[in-house]
């Protein structure tokens, strides 16, 4: 008979504490899949650990190193930030992405990523980007890089006693610019069939030095595609470019035929996503030079 | 397992219940404290029925455990109109006939406030995708938008 | 009939119980609150198909706060019977069995057992706790494999065809001219296969009720329902009671579109309400809903059609295949009635069948049928248009029907208006405004019969002067807005002095159901003839006060005039009169109960622009327009929102809905994130325009509006795409996947 505790521990270190007392329990940020998890039946949490009262959850700002963005910032809040706007455009397009305004008055970037749901929004943006997410347990802080946090579908790095207590996004080297796309079949709503990250730093010329491509709900985790990043550096986005990183895309995408999407569509829909994402990431920072 | 003690403010006043800790606000709300002007159409965040204001943010309370408000404030729809004078989105929802069964309609009054204290100039396409998480089924949404964006204009001092 | 000049019909007051639903007052089922409440859940059944061996309730009855458990055992066992005939009708041991299963479940989510408890949440893991030993049996899941010669049958006994059991429930044959002769005098003709799904009304409120049993053996039922009357006696015969003994109380309702016309929860919170001595309250999750209220049925439609050159059609042919779920009742009949019936064809054949599957029992879905088979064959004639080079409104018109035309099932059109919405649509704008890269446009017409039914009414008159009116129709769509401007019309008084009110069914007289598109017009019609003895009535009492006969009285406008006016005959106003009422012969009121025997047709032509991105198949309606006929708008701003909303559950159907399956016969999609219906952004303004082609029955000309609206839309949409991509979609919904193979195969 389900009897949760509510605990909300106003430390990060009673935090730990409570996670690993009882390996049950459950981190509750937005709530918005732990919760619907729960009236689903898939999840019966003998504790929730209501992080939003800890200060340093609720902390957002941009430093000379980048930004720092607690694990309890709402993606609302995240997406009203001027500077994830201006520094990360892609990231806050991904960000907005996640479900409705009501969705998002909740939603966190914590519990997109530890979900590990292969079709989360923010985990490929954020890939792109270069994000790492720090981590707080009974051993002390570690930090992971945000491709490599989740493991399998619902799986993630995580430990008992663990939880993540904020992100960070280096600060871009300059003319670096970022975007996302997702394919959904109604304008909102709809969990994304494909969703694509790009970040691209130009030189000088407008050539492409360097660049991430990570997709999303193409594989069980988020995929860094390598290939089609590589086909993008050395160029100025020419057609042949972006034909050539749209097919190592499609390559690189692992998907399954589920009822949001077939295998087939999945890894076309990854390539034209990848071209027109690149071609936002271009444009956006040949205006940053 | 003893309840928890809630205090909280609803629709500014103080208010407190018993809940457990498993429990929705949206629960608390209709069966603790007798508010039932907040409508549960899913419980999984996905029809906008059931949206209040959490410290001035909108959020679907099927998705915020009542334990969560301790503390904060919380608006429904019951705090939209002030003594006996209809807010005037509620005024332009009936003038533009934007409510046919009326089930998801508190829900879009309390999102469409939220909505206009952000950008009260918004355009129809704004106005759109941010209710895009308030499911109607009846109206097609034609009307509610337009009741929408004339109250917008109203709120601006513009003629409707 | 003459052109009546109208003060009130016409105009946009707002609605009367408007105020109680944007403050959140009104009372929906889940809303009723009683002390002492016990909450309601049901157990269900986790296969497809299944014999049910042993229900081992132990473990739930053991429960703290659990304070009864059912099963079918419990029930009575009420004979099947089907009563009605090909067309339509019911089987209330149907309706019991699908209440609650006895000794078999045909559908993943088949009631088979409820607990009442002190929480829902104890309720639901109670339900959790009963054991159920299954024999499985194959399930049935697809037409294909119901008519395969080697299928399971689902009801042996039931149905027998050509001497075999058989899953096929029912077979409906329209025909008439000379079929075979007239293809071969076709000069082109079309034929194709089309595929629609099984959909759901997608209404925002679950169902929920709160019943309360008395010690003298009466149940109080407050639910949300289409009709109190319909749950009074459905309730009854579900559990073999007199229906003197249930009264319904209809609380507001949040959506319905026929899915409310049935009853699920009621008789099993009844029984535990007995059992318990408590009032219980059920209400189901949105998962419930999907998985075991009403969808309506996914169907197969072969359309051949043959025309001359000059465009004239010359035959048709249909052969239309309904899912009816787990028992006989698709809307087999009405989807062969309406499939050909917009055109002239002299010669024709519809063939319907009604299959059963081991998918939920189907229920009405707003003109149930109608656009399923509207879908294939307006498809079809958009490719005759293409064929013969003739534009796809100028077809329509040449073969469109007319007064005095004879619909395939029987009946000859009185006044119609399908040529009046085909010259709107072609006058509109939108059907030549240019279209942008990648765009398409279509246009389809549809057609719904409209429900007459019973209705009945009672008018009252206040000693202030104003009036009451009560009827017996749940208002969905601001119906109770349209009574009070029915009486405030004939009354003459502002539409402001009229409280309508919804009754229970001890409040008012018999009244059927809030559909079929027939409150405003039926149930308006006893309002009007209620209101008319009224003034009957209130010309007697000014009669009176004058000295005169009644017949040198007129009422005109809410005033009495005395028409040889004397010197003490100044004219005397409602509120003059109606403080006199008490010494004058003593209160007005008045009823009036109608039977009509058809109702009206009404006609609409829709026009869709949609855009599609060839690169992902994803698609985006950019415009929409619906042409129809109301007869007479009496409220049009309502008349709109019917227009609209059921465009808008068309455009979803055509696009984005569906029931997914896996392969235990389970649903896949049982909630608002993968059934896709449209959100705001997905729509763009939907415009309308209202022909008023006046309908002969109804005094004022009104005809039903409610249903027509979702039924061109499938069409419409798709013959955008078609015109978008060149690929006619024979298969529903047309969702981006769907549409990316499709342009990919074509080279389009």
């Amino acid at each position: 008979m389900l009897e949760s505790r509510y605990e909300a521990p106003l430390t990060v270190q009673d935090a730990v504490d409570l996670l690993s007392a009882d390996s049950e329990a459950r981190v509750l940020a937005g709530g918005t899949d732990l919760l619907v998890q729960l009236r689903l039946g898939r999840s019966a949490p003998s504790a929730f650990v209501d992080i939003k009262r800890i200060p340093e959850m609720s902390q957002l700002e941009t430093d000379g190193t980048g930004l720092h963005c607690g694990a309890g910032v709402s993606a609302a809040a995240i997406f009203e930030d001027e500077n994830v706007h201006s520094l990360w455009p892609g990231v806050a397009e991904a960000t907005d992405l996640i479900g409705s305004t009501q969705i998002q008055g909740r939603a966190t970037w914590t519990g997109n990523l530890c979900n590990a749901s292969p079709a989360a929004d923010t985990v490929p943006a954020l890939a792109a980007v270069g994000a790492q997410v720090v981590i707080n347990g009974p051993s002390g802080e570690r930090t992971v890089p945000v491709e490599s946090f989740c493991t399998a579908p619902g799986r993630t790095v995580l430990t008992t006693g663990e939880l993540v207590t904020r992100f960070m996004i280096p600060s871009p080297a300059p003319r670096t610019a970022d975007a996302y796309l997702r394919l959904i079949p109604r304008t909102e709503m709809d969990i994304a069939v494909v969703g694509v990250g790009v970040s691209l730093t130009l030189d000088a010329n407008g050539v492409v030095s360097a660049a991430r491509v990570a997709l999303g709900a193409v594989a069980p985790t988020v995929v860094l595609a390598d290939a089609a990043a590589a086909a993008l550096i050395g160029s100025s986005l020419d057609d042949a470019a972006l034909e050539a990183a749209s097919s190592a895309a499609s390559h690189a995408a692992n998907p399954i035929d589920d009822k949001r999407g077939t295998v087939e569509y999945r890894k076309r829909v990854a390539g034209v996503l990848t071209k027109r994402a690149a071609t936002i990431a271009y444009e956006r920072a040949k205006e940053r030079g | 397992m003893g309840k928890l003690h809630i205090e909280t403010q609803i629709n500014g006043e103080p208010a407190e219940f018993l809940c457990e800790g498993h429990q929705s606000l949206l629960e608390v709300l209709r069966d603790g404290v007798g508010l039932l002007g907040t409508k549960e159409g899913c419980t999984t965040g996905d029809c906008g029925a059931c949206s209040v204001m959490l410290d001035g943010r909108l959020v679907p309370s099927c998705l915020v455990l009542a334990a969560e408000t301790e503390g904060r404030t919380v608006e429904t729809i019951e705090g939209v109109a002030t003594g006996d004078q209809l807010h005037p989105i509620q005024q332009k929802f009936l003038e533009h006939a934007a409510l046919q069964c009326g089930i998801c309609t508190p829900g879009l009054i309390v999102a469409t406030r939220a909505l206009l204290e952000k950008n009260p100039n918004p355009t129809e396409t704004e106005a759109r995708y941010f209710l895009a998480g308030n499911l109607c089924r009846c109206t097609g949404y034609d009307k509610i938008i337009r009741a929408v964006l004339d109250a917008a204009a109203e709120m601006r001092g513009e003629a409707g | 009939m003459s052109k009546r000049k109208f003060k009130y019909v016409g105009t946009r007051p707002i609605r009367p119980d408007g105020v109680e639903k944007v403050t959140g007052r009104a009372n929906y089922g889940a809303d009723i609150m009683l002390p002492g409440m016990l909450h309601g859940a049901i157990a269900r059944s986790e296969h497809a198909h299944a014999r049910i061996v042993r229900i081992d309730t132990s473990a739930a009855e053991a429960m703290d706060g659990v304070r009864a458990v059912l099963t079918g055992a419990d029930f009575p066992d009420i004979p099947n019977q089907w009563m009605g005939d090909d067309e339509g009708g019911i089987d209330f041991g149907a309706i019991a069995q699908n209440c609650m299963a006895r000794d078999r479940v045909l559908y993943h989510g088949h009631a088979l057992a409820a607990v009442a408890a002190t929480t829902t949440a104890i309720a639901q893991e109670a339900c959790r706790r009963i054991e159920v030993e299954y024999e499985v049996l194959p399930a049935v899941m697809d037409l294909d494999t119901a008519l395969s010669p080697d299928a399971t049958i689902l009801h042996p006994e039931a149905h027998v065809r050509d001497g075999q059991p058989s899953n096929i429930a029912t077979k409906i044959v329209y025909e008439g001219g000379e079929l075979d002769d007239a293809f071969t005098q076709a000069d082109v003709i079309v034929e194709r296969e089309f595929k629609t799904p099984m959909v759901h009304q997608g209404y925002i409120e679950p169902h929920g009720c709160t019943v309360r049993f008395n010690e003298d053996g009466k149940y109080t039922i407050w639910c949300s329902t289409q009709g109190a009357f319909g749950v009074q006696m459905f309730a009854a015969m579900v559990l073999g009671l007199d229906p003197n003994l249930i009264k319904c109380v209809p609380t507001e309702i949040g959506g319905g579109f026929g899915g409310k016309t049935t009853i699920y929860l009621e008789p099993v919170a009844m029984l535990l309400a007995r059992h318990t001595g408590r009032p219980v309250r059920m209400v189901m999750t949105r998962e419930e809903v999907f998985r075991a209220s009403g969808p309506t049925s996914g169907g197969q439609v072969r359309v051949k059609i043959g025309a001359k050159r000059d465009g004239t059609f010359v035959a048709g042919d249909c052969e239309i295949t309904l899912e009816a779920g787990a028992f006989r009742g698709s809307p087999a009949g009405a989807a062969a009635m309406t499939a050909l019936s917009s055109y002239r064809f002299p010669s024709y054949r519809i063939q319907s069948y009604d299959v059963v599957v081991n998918k939920p029992k189907v229920a009405a879905y707003r003109a149930p049928g109608a656009p399923i088979s509207n879908f294939a064959v307006e498809s079809c004639i958009d490719e005759l248009s293409r064929e013969l080079e003739i534009d796809p409104i100028e077809l329509r018109l040449q073969n469109a029907v007319e007064e005095g035309d004879r619909a395939p099932y029987g009946p000859v059109f009185k006044q119609i208006g399908l040529r009046e919405t085909l010259e709107q649509a072609r006058a509109h704008p939108h059907y030549s405004a240019p279209l942008g890269e990648n765009q398409g446009r279509g246009i389809a017409c549809g057609f719904w019969f409209n429900a007459g039914l019973q209705s009945s009414a009672i008018v009252s008159v206040n000693a202030d002067g104003s009036a009451i009116v009560r009827t017996g129709n749940p208002d969905i769509g601001g119906s109770r807005a349209s009574m009070a401007i029915m009486v405030a019309e004939e009354i003459g008084i502002p539409v402001e002095r009229v409280r309508p009110m919804v009754g229970d069914t001890e409040s008012v007289g018999y009244t059927d159901l809030t559909g079929g598109s027939r409150v405003t017009f039926a149930t308006g019609m006893a309002v009007i003839e209620a209101s008319q003895k009224v003034v009957l009535q209130l010309r007697e009492r000014a009669a009176i006060i004058w000295g005169v006969e009644v017949d040198d009285v007129r009422w005109e406008d809410g005033v009495a005039y005395g028409l040889n006016a004397a010197a003490d005959q100044d004219p005397m106003p409602l509120h003059v009169v109606a403080p006199q009422l008490r010494t004058t012969g003593g209160p007005v009121v008045a009823s009036a109960q109608v039977s009509p025997p058809a109702a009206g047709p009404g006609f609409a032509t829709h026009i869709c622009d949609i855009e599609v991105d060839p690169e992902t198949g994803r698609s985006q309606v950019v415009r929409y327009t619906t042409v129809q006929d109301a007869g007479k708008a009496v409220h049009p701003s309502y008349v709109e929102g019917q227009m609209q909303g059921g465009a808008a559950q068309g455009i979803g159907w055509a696009l984005n809905e569906e029931y997914v399956w896996d392969e235990d016969g389970k649903v896949e999609n049982p909630g608002f994130l993968d059934y896709r219906m449209p959100v705001a952004s997905d729509l763009p303004m939907i415009d309308t325009v209202i022909v008023e082609v006046p309908n002969p029955i109804h005094p004022y000309g009104v005809r039903g509006v409610g249903e027509t609206p979702i039924v061109p839309p499938l069409a419409t949409v798709a013959n955008a795409m078609r015109s978008a991509t060149g690929v006619r979609f024979e298969q529903l919904p047309m969702s981006p996947p769907r549409v990316l193979a499709a342009t990919d195969e074509t080279g389009s």
